[in-house]
């Protein structure tokens, strides 16, 4: 697999598994309006994925889907911070927060590759990135007082960036992700 | 807090109010209008105000019925009427 | 009635329009309050049965699709509840009821989802009834409701496309995805038959009368029939009413009388699920109320 692929496959299962599990917030968020908000995070994340798995696509001869969906867990090359199931909101505004700041930087580089196409799609995903950094901060100004949020930005800190291996919840992830799509022979439409 | 959301579907056209959001404070509501009315891209533009900042007015006093600067206040049917008997002339369709 | 009231009455059959801080007759304030309550109530509750097919959505497309549809439900619950609490009674108050069992929705928000055929019946026909309904309400007597009908049936003409489309795709796929379909329609034709509420006489319902709703239920049911059982018959589906027909003198459509006592247990909360999904609401309220207090706080 080239360099490329790899690099793009690590930020687009990033992108993938963050999207899965923000939006598993869809529709029981604390109030409504931030419901809406978050869903349309959730949303980019899977957009940004999507256009990231295309790309690699090409490299690999095959299609977004089959590299979303139709890998093995642990082929997938995702940091266990964007694994965990967060059923609380402190714990996932703080891997929101964490994952923004890390993912800000990695977009700088990708932004000054030599590679056009590369850096070409990290400059679009950063400025729709720009309205999560307000999102996050927003929140972050707002519970940064809160003993649980501190805690729980304490408990994630240490997942930012670890890649060599992966969370036990991946498995139970990709087993409800992959679901629907496995009751039928690879290759059906859906 | 409420803040009221006005939007401008296109360049030129007027802001029409468009809903509510409840938000903790300014920085919220941005966020909030942002996504309840400009998600789809069926917006170019937002207003978008705390609502104890709007002023509400819908009594208007008109006692002495002031036509005399309204176009109502003018009818001038029987005048030109008058007016072209007196000219020997007549309307102009009817030439 | 007195005399206020009549020429209220009167304005509203004429099509004159109320605003919020109009004087409108008691009834009418009360029964437009519960009625647009309701809906807020239904579209909350109709995010629960889909949410969980987003994280089970086979393709990234159905996936983004999904969650984009079941954001514009949390949206348009929102727009509902504000114009609810600017009647008179808060968010708060109408979530209590709710989870409470005090206040009610929709007959078909009730029943579970099961598979991936679900998903798709649900975005075609489901949305499709409500569509109906919800146009009839652009011409709604109280105009902020109406006016958020508006940006809430713009909203929905992409819901019911993405359903067909799940359809078709399914309909166009293996025998086990044709399976899906038939066996989703079959389990929700019951539900959707009732969806539009007994058929009662334009003439003795309290909500047209005020004009705030401007179709009656036959007549709704009556075009959801004409307009979606010959998409349905294209296909090669079945529906499970051998009475189902068109009276091609009349235009009318016939049908087996649907379950209405079904549809007064399910709506005063003994649904297969009713039980299920509001206590997902109640916990889901409680665990987030600390971050409530926090931003009502500062």
């Amino acid at each position: 697999m080239s360099e490329r692929a790899q690099l793009l496959l690590e930020i687009a299962d990033d992108e993938l598994i963050l999207g899965w599990r923000d939006s598993e917030w869809t529709g029981i968020a604390p109030f409504l309006e931030e419901d809406v908000a978050f869903s349309s995070i959730a949303q980019n994340e899977v957009g940004h994925a999507r256009a990231l798995y295309e790309l690699a696509a090409r490299d690999l001869d095959t299609t977004a889907d089959e590299l979303a969906f139709d890998r093995e867990p642990s082929e997938y090359r995702c940091s266990e911070l964007v694994e965990l199931r967060l059923p609380e909101w402190e714990r996932t505004i703080a891997r929101h927060v964490l994952y923004e700041q890390a993912d800000a930087e990695r977009l700088e580089r990708l932004k000054a590759s030599d590679d056009p196409e590369v850096a070409g799609l990290a400059a679009k995903i950063d400025r729709e990135e720009v309205y999560h950094r307000l999102h996050a901060e927003m929140w972050h100004a707002r519970l940064q007082d809160e003993p649980r949020y501190a805690e729980a930005l304490e408990e994630l800190r240490p997942f930012v960036g670890k890649r060599n291996g992966h969370s036990p919840e991946l498995t139970s992830l990709w087993e409800e992700m992959t679901s629907v799509r496995r009751s039928q022979p690879t290759g059906t439409t859906w | 807090m409420i803040y009221e959301v006005f939007r401008q579907e296109r360049k030129g056209q007027a802001f029409q109010h468009a809903g509510s959001v409840e938000a903790a404070d300014e920085r919220f509501a941005e966020s909030y209008a942002r996504e309840q009315y400009g998600r789809r891209g069926e917006s170019v533009a937002l207003w978008v105000v705390a609502r104890n900042s709007i002023m509400r007015i819908d009594e208007f006093v008109d006692e002495l019925n002031r036509n005399y600067h309204r176009v109502d206040g003018y009818p001038l049917k029987e005048k030109l009427k008058e007016a072209r008997e007196r000219a020997g002339t007549a309307a102009p369709r009817d030439r | 009635m007195n005399q206020r009231e009549q020429e209220f009455l009167d304005y509203v059959q004429g099509g004159g329009q109320v605003e919020t801080d109009d004087w409108m007759p008691d009834e009418y304030r009360a029964r437009l309050r519960k009625f647009i309550e309701m809906h807020g109530n239904s579209e909350l509750m109709g995010v629960l049965p889909e949410r969980e097919w987003i994280l089970r959505a086979p393709t990234l497309q159905r996936k983004l699709a999904l969650t984009a549809k079941v954001q514009d439900e949390v949206g348009h619950a929102q727009l509902i509840y504000r114009v609810v609490e600017d009647l008179g009674k808060t968010r708060e108050e109408c979530l209590d009821d709710l989870i409470s069992g005090k206040s009610k929705f929709h007959n078909v928000f009730h029943y579970p989802t099961k598979t991936w055929g679900d998903v798709g019946v649900i975005a075609w026909l489901v949305d499709a009834a409500a569509i109906i309904s919800q146009k009839a309400l652009l011409k709604c007597s109280y105009a902020p409701y109406a006016r958020i009908m508006k940006k809430i049936c713009w909203e929905e003409s992409f819901h019911i496309l993405h359903g067909r489309d799940v359809i078709l795709t399914l309909m166009n796929g293996t025998d086990d995805q044709r399976e899906l379909v038939q066996e989703a329609l079959d389990r929700w034709w019951g539900p959707l038959m009732q969806f539009h509420g007994n058929p009662i006489p334009t003439d003795d319902d309290p909500m047209f009368i005020w004009r705030i709703k401007s179709q009656g239920n036959d007549e709704a049911r009556q075009q959801f029939l004409d307009g979606y059982v010959p998409q349905i018959w294209e296909l090669g589906l079945t529906v499970p009413d051998p009475e189902l027909g068109k009276d091609e003198e009349t235009g009318r459509w016939h049908y087996t009388e649907p379950d209405w006592d079904e549809l007064m247990s399910v709506v005063t909360g003994h649904g297969p699920k009713t039980e299920d999904r509001l206590d997902l609401r109640r916990a889901a309220r409680e665990n987030s109320a600390w971050v409530r207090s926090v931003l009502l706080a500062a």
